[in-house]
């Protein structure tokens, strides 16, 4: 005997339900200490993205050559020291921000506005949704993205937008396919019945009821989405087919970093920018945390 | 149930032929040729001969038609790339054990950690197990792989003098094929799990802590049902959806390999393969190993809709939904 959904189907009018629950949410989110460390550490990574050109202490592609490789905390006017041809670290890491939270914020963005809606779609309807969508994301899985890249950047030629488009393309199928999975499962719950029976429309059973009970595995998906997509375009540009040099990003600088076989010496030029990425999946864990336990009424006292 | 697997077999015979159609194009729309790339240094006569013997001279339609025939007869043609021009078959048969034992271990590691601290990270919301959790979700993710490996091999290689380098690189194969269970795949395990290992845990947790609130637990406890049986019984089965969906795939992917993991520890294995493959415009090898994962991947795909029916009776799969 399967067990009863989480929520009862206890419905009072959509709108009054849809603002207090928004309210609600607000206040416990406000309230959660790590959601909100999360959304000021991201609001001063964007910032610092925003304002690169004001912030950073030198130009992006400066050049001494007194500071090559130079170590950090050493010389109190490059503090993060100097990369392997002399400039600013950083000054790099700032730019760096720039493309990699355009990158890791736009390709999870993009890729979950096409997977999500096509898997709820297929969950909710089934038949010839379900199989057609089915057959996209089994096509789309064999397609290896590399050759994909290669025959697109051929076409095209190689930058921000064009890495951005082959990422998000080649990304929307784990979001799709988890969307579908909650669908299947909650479409045949009683609240979704009781939603029908109370003659409540297919999108606002979809966005409203189902949606929102289907969203934390989204959030989790969502708050990986963003380092691996930083560290695909790193991968891009080190198979020569991604943004190309004096463009700074968090990724490439990691991989750069490795082609020497200096990382212990010049620890810095690997440690510094993976700390960016690490702190800026940590926010977004925090923050997808914070909006999964705010959004469950349940949860909040 | 049969009928739609059965339905869905047949499909999937489908989804590798138009598979197999767009990869072939997309490989001759990519520029360059097995030949005709700079660094083979084959130009005129030469060029024009070798095209004539591996049938390159022919138009994409021609070329499909032939690959199709024999590949339906289980032929997948001889690779342009590798000294000796090798059965496409043989050469995968010959890498793949190396690949395929360093991802099972690597499943083995991080599902087997990986879901009981998801758990028990759920029960102890924000607790200590909790923070590890998203510690560790966090650093196996936001630290690539190849940096991981690259200190691994610094430290347990020559800085502590604990053993050479080449100890923990898995060699070229031998005529017996890969080593079996050698600790020679203990470093890449130890940094291929790790990734994995942030999935599994922070997709447990969240897909506990989720059922966890839910008004039917509750009910369940104020029942006096064991935290045991309770667990087992309703929590497990509720949470299982969403880990299946995102867990399961992880055993093709890394069943199939990774480059950066195969770069560093120098494993002749299937990932560092696809790309050179790739590189080298070894068309016949693409070929092979796009089916053989597309295989795998749609397999996996119809396990997993099947076991979604089995957790939860309500799921109908191959039904319209009316409304």
């Amino acid at each position: 005997m399967p067990p009863a959904p989480a929520s009862l189907p206890v419905e009072p009018p959509e709108q009054l339900v849809q603002r207090s629950l928004l309210r609600d949410a607000l206040r416990r989110f406000l309230r959660n200490r790590l959601a909100m460390l999360g959304a000021v550490l991201l609001s001063i990574l964007l910032a610092v993205a925003l304002l690169a050109d004001i912030v950073a202490p030198y130009g992006l592609n400066e050049v001494d050559f007194s500071i090559v490789r130079l170590r950090p905390f050493i010389d109190p006017n490059h503090i993060l020291g100097g990369d392997g041809v002399g400039r600013d670290f950083l000054t790099r890491l700032i730019y760096g921000a720039r493309t990699s939270l355009i990158v890791g914020l736009l390709v999870p963005t993009i890729s979950f506005l096409i997977g999500v809606p096509m898997g709820a779609i297929a969950g909710y309807r089934g038949g010839i949704w379900d199989f057609v969508s089915l057959r996209l994301i089994e096509i789309a899985t064999a397609i290896p993205p590399l050759l994909f890249a290669m025959f697109l950047i051929s076409v095209t030629g190689a930058g921000l937008g064009n890495v951005i488009f082959v990422l998000a393309i080649t990304s929307w199928i784990e979001p799709a396919r988890i969307a579908r999975a909650q669908f299947l499962k909650y479409r045949e719950t009683e609240f979704v019945l009781a939603a029908r029976a109370l003659g409540a429309s297919q999108r606002q059973i979809i966005t409203l009821h189902i949606l929102r009970n289907a969203i934390t595995p989204l959030l989790v998906s969502f708050t990986f989405a963003v380092p691996l997509a930083i560290f695909a375009e790193a991968g891009l540009s080190f198979l020569g087919i991604g943004i190309t040099e004096p463009t700074a990003s968090w990724g490439k600088m990691v991989g750069g970093s490795v082609k020497s076989s200096t990382v212990i010496v010049y620890y810095h030029l690997a440690l510094f920018p993976t700390l960016l990425v690490a702190l800026t999946m940590l926010s977004f864990s925090f923050v997808g945390d914070g909006l999964q336990e705010a959004l469950d009424p349940a949860r909040g006292e | 149930m049969i009928a739609y697997i059965l339905r869905r077999l047949v499909s999937l015979g489908f989804v590798l032929l138009i598979v197999s159609v767009l990869v072939f194009v997309l490989m001759s729309l990519v520029p360059g040729g097995p030949f005709t790339l700079a660094d083979r240094g084959y130009s005129g006569a030469a060029l024009e001969n070798l095209e004539r013997k591996y049938g390159l001279d022919k138009p994409v339609h021609e070329r499909y038609r032939q690959y199709i025939t024999s590949a339906l007869r289980l032929d997948f043609g001889y690779s342009f790339a590798v000294a000796g021009n090798p059965p496409v078959s043989e050469l995968i048969a010959r890498i793949w054990p190396v690949t395929f034992q360093l991802g099972l271990y690597t499943i083995l590691v991080s599902f087997g950690l990986g879901i009981p601290l998801g758990i028990i990270a759920a029960y102890h919301h924000n607790g200590l197990i909790d923070n590890f959790v998203t510690f560790v979700a966090t650093a196996g993710i936001a630290v690539p792989n190849f940096i991981i490996a690259t200190w691994l091999l610094l430290i347990f290689g020559f800085q502590n003098g604990w053993g050479e380098e080449s100890k923990w690189i898995i060699g070229p194969l031998t005529a017996e094929g890969a080593a079996i269970l050698s600790w020679d795949y203990f470093l890449p395990v130890l940094t291929y799990a790790l990734a994995p290992l942030a999935l599994v845990s922070r997709y447990t947790r969240s897909s506990f802590a989720d059922v966890l609130t839910a008004d039917f637990i509750r009910t369940a406890r104020s029942k006096g049902l064991s935290e045991r049986f309770i667990m087992l019984r309703h929590v497990l089965r509720n949470a299982l959806i969403p880990m299946i969906t995102v867990l399961l795939p992880q055993i093709p992917n890394l069943l199939t390999g990774s480059l950066f993991i195969e770069v560093v520890y120098g494993v002749p294995g299937l990932g560092k393969f696809f790309v050179t493959s790739i590189f080298n415009r070894d068309y016949p090898m693409i070929m092979g190993l796009v089916l053989l994962i597309a295989l795998l991947w749609g397999l996996t795909y119809l396990i997993t809709d099947i076991l979604y029916t089995l957790i939860d009776p309500r799921i109908r799969l191959g039904e319209t939904k009316g409304a």
